[in-house]
């Protein structure tokens, strides 16, 4: 069962060197209340596993600007200026994962699975030194299971029994790293009382929740 | 790029879509397809982030926070969208459900394969979604100009640059021509108005197949 907390009490669970899947796609659903509190805190060393590198004043970018990042798994980064410098000094490192990719390899380590085969990659750099595994007469990546040992995510709605719901392009890859955190902590706009969320629709069954605080946004 | 060179190929790339196909356009030059669908033919747009369904931009002042493409920008949702989680988004991409997906290149070349993400010591954005994009897609259609800024050809006999895949491209789409892809070559299908095969020839480093109704 979860626990209601602060997002000052979440940022100061992750330590430096901790490994955190973090939900959004271009900042879209984006924890943005632990995230500021990660900056806040100053936690250094991180390694992070998101699909975007968001914006320098939005989402993850917050974190980079704030030289907090020294690794990450991350497989666009195309709108922010700072992850491509601080990749290209040497001082983040960073591997490149195809989207759908980094996903199921999330999902993977959530789902106790060792990794997946996917053949996107094949014939590419992301295939190098990589085991190649024939299925049926063709071809597939062995991609291993991304650990983390905390997911921060956000969600639109939660029920005092931490099911949740999301809101339009906003779940994204929030229920994915929901599931993949040894620690889940979810940033939402709003927590309701059990039955007012139809369990038809719930999208994250409470299950994989720990933690959960309430949105500056919201 | 000129306006109306937008216009023509995003009218072209049109013409490949078909009733009742899903289809997944990249950001820039491949979104202009999306306002040439003829009348009567209704396709579904999906959104990698996750969603299927999408519809135009919505008028200012009405936009959702939560309601955004691949390309960070605003859009609306049709009747009979749907929104879905990143995962289950490349399941339909990687699976196969896709019909069409329409991409930009950096180079593309005669054995189908494209290179689109990066740039070694220069510009290396990431693939994001498109290399599962152009493995997963039934049909793989690059829409580009047909020549970079300084007008070298794009098109070449084997890409240089890193792959987004290999051997996955049926059909290229540019402001001078379309080439399709087969399995004796690349075909210079159509040239367009303005331009000749001689002119489609010398702004093509990849060797073309002219078929005798182009002769």
């Amino acid at each position: 069962m979860y626990k209601l907390i602060t997002a000052e009490e979440a940022a100061a669970m992750i330590r430096p060197h901790s490994r955190v899947a973090i939900g959004g796609f271009l900042a879209v659903g984006a924890p943005e209340t632990i995230i500021d509190a990660i900056v806040a805190c100053g936690t250094k060393d991180l390694h992070i596993i998101v699909i975007a590198s968001d914006w320098e004043k939005r989402g993850i970018g917050k974190l980079v600007v704030n030289h907090q990042v020294k690794s990450a798994q991350v497989s666009h980064m195309g709108t922010n200026k700072e992850i491509q410098a601080q990749m290209n000094s040497g001082e983040m490192a960073i591997e490149i994962v195809p989207q759908g990719t980094l996903m199921e390899r999330v999902r993977a380590f959530g789902a106790g699975l060792g990794g997946v085969l996917t053949p996107t990659g094949l014939g590419t750099v992301v295939a190098d030194g990589k085991q190649l595994i024939n299925v049926d007469g063709k071809d597939y990546i062995l991609e291993t299971a991304i650990p983390s040992d905390f997911a921060i995510i956000r969600a639109w709605k939660a029920d005092k029994a931490g099911n949740l719901i999301y809101r339009k392009t906003a779940r994204n890859s929030n229920p994915i790293m929901a599931m993949a955190g040894k620690t889940t902590i979810v940033e939402v706009d709003e927590i309701v009382e059990i039955g007012e969320l139809d369990p038809e629709q719930i999208v994250t069954p409470g299950v994989f929740v720990n933690y959960i605080l309430l949105s500056k946004e919201a | 790029m000129a306006m109306d060179k937008r216009a023509q190929i995003g009218a072209r790339i049109a013409q490949e879509l078909k009733d009742g196909d899903y289809v997944n356009l990249g950001i820039g030059l491949p979104t202009e397809a999306a306002n040439h669908i003829p009348e009567g033919v209704h396709v579904i747009f999906q959104s990698e982030n996750g969603m299927m369904g999408v519809g135009p931009s919505p008028e200012p002042g009405t936009e959702d926070k939560d309601m955004i493409n691949a390309g960070g920008g605003f859009i609306t949702a049709l009747q009979g969208a749907s929104f879905f989680d990143s995962a289950t988004s490349f399941a339909i991409i990687r699976g196969g459900h896709l019909d069409v997906t329409v991409l930009g290149a950096l180079q593309v070349d005669q054995e189908g394969n494209l290179a689109n993400w990066m740039i070694p010591g220069k510009l290396i954005p990431g693939m994001g979604g498109a290399m599962d994009l152009v493995t997963g897609a039934k049909k793989v259609i690059v829409a580009m100009e047909h020549c970079d800024k300084n007008g070298n050809p794009k098109i070449l006999k084997k890409c240089t640059l890193p792959l987004t895949a290999k051997g996955r491209v049926s059909l290229i789409i540019t402001d001078m021509a379309v080439l399709e892809l087969t399995p004796q070559g690349l075909v210079l299908q159509e040239v367009s108005e303005g331009y000749t095969v001689e002119d489609v020839i010398k702004a093509t480093e990849a060797e073309l197949i002219i078929p005798s109704h182009l002769r």
